[in-house]
């Protein structure tokens, strides 16, 4: 398995600045449109599923990996491979269960938070929730069941900012019922 | 030299994506037959081949051939499965559908938020980049054949 990205089409490199204040502008928004924290959180991970079950392919496509043939190798990918392509950075891979189905994600920097300050009347706002859902939808499509949440957050205090992953199953494929 | 034609399944089964260019004899039964037939093959093939190797696979199941064509399969980690018929003088297209799912699907299909993958694609853009990328393959020549 290469680990090397070999990118077949060039990545348009753009300002991450951008990127992080489009982020916060969006939860800003989803913020007023919506009552609680609980709800704003729910919604930034339901559009990051929505980006994840695509961003797979794009990521499949540009870093020519195969499947992975355990949790140990996904967490390697993910953190050293993908978090680098999209993010910039390499968070270090951490915690592991004994069963090592458990994994932590450590963000040493998290650049969707760059510029953020949460106010007080927010404090179970789980900021970059995002990066949740898009772990899950793009471990999906690659058949892997994952529960992943912010366990610790930077925003909210803690000394570090930790995704925390746990492997729930293999999605089986099956073959389509067919008539006959 | 020929390619005959190319089917495109996603990972539950659906037919995503057909096309031929150059295909002389008709299955006789209607394409949805033709494309549940085809994918109940791939997907036997797929787990004949995993049970009966010796030795564990990286890529799996590739191609095969008859007196007459070549069958070539390429699958994605997320399940997509690419099929592309040619005659016998290409060795190996592997390549080929690599490219045509990461430049041409993942750009033109995934990139784009109004197109949803999960049953037949209509994407004008994609059909007509893929039918001239095909048409200026090095062994697409209809004439020769």
């Amino acid at each position: 398995m290469s680990r090397q990205s070999n990118r077949t089409t060039d990545s348009k490199k753009m300002n991450s600045e951008l990127f992080t204040l489009t982020y916060g502008a969006l939860v800003t928004q989803l913020c007023k449109d919506y009552e609680n924290d609980e709800e704003v959180n729910k919604q930034l991970d339901k559009m990051g599923y929505n980006i994840g079950v695509r961003l797979i392919e794009d990521f499949l496509a540009r870093s020519t990996i195969g499947r992975c043939q355990d949790f140990r190798e996904t967490a390697d990918v993910i953190a050293k491979v993908a978090f680098k392509m999209y993010l910039g950075i390499t968070p270090s891979v951490t915690n592991w269960s004994p069963a090592g189905d458990e994994f932590s994600l450590i963000l040493e920097n998290n650049p969707l938070a760059d510029f953020v300050e949460l106010p007080d009347n927010h404090n179970t706002l789980i900021y970059s929730n995002l990066l949740s859902g898009v772990l899950r939808g793009a471990l999906e499509m690659v058949q892997m069941a994952v529960d992943v949440k912010f366990v610790q957050d930077t925003l909210r205090g803690d000394n570090v900012t930790e995704i925390r992953m746990k492997f729930i199953k293999r999605i089986e494929e099956n073959l389509p019922a067919g008539e006959e | 030299m020929t390619v005959h034609n190319f089917y495109m399944f996603d990972r539950n089964g659906n037919c995503l994506f057909y096309n031929e260019w150059n295909r002389k004899k008709q299955a006789g039964i209607s394409k949805e037959e033709e494309f549940k037939l085809m994918y109940g093959m791939l997907f036997s093939i797929r787990s004949f081949v995993s049970k009966m190797a010796p030795l564990d696979m990286k890529d799996g199941f590739l191609s095969f051939q008859t007196s007459k064509y070549r069958l070539h399969y390429y699958e994605t980690p997320s399940g997509l499965k690419l099929v592309l018929n040619t005659d016998l003088s290409v060795s190996n297209a592997r390549e080929t559908l690599q490219h045509i799912y990461s430049n041409l699907y993942v750009e033109l299909i995934v990139k784009n938020p109004s197109c949803s993958s999960t049953q037949t694609l209509d994407s004008e853009l994609f059909s007509s980049r893929l039918d001239s990328f095909i048409r200026s393959l090095p062994f697409y020549s209809p004439r020769a054949a």
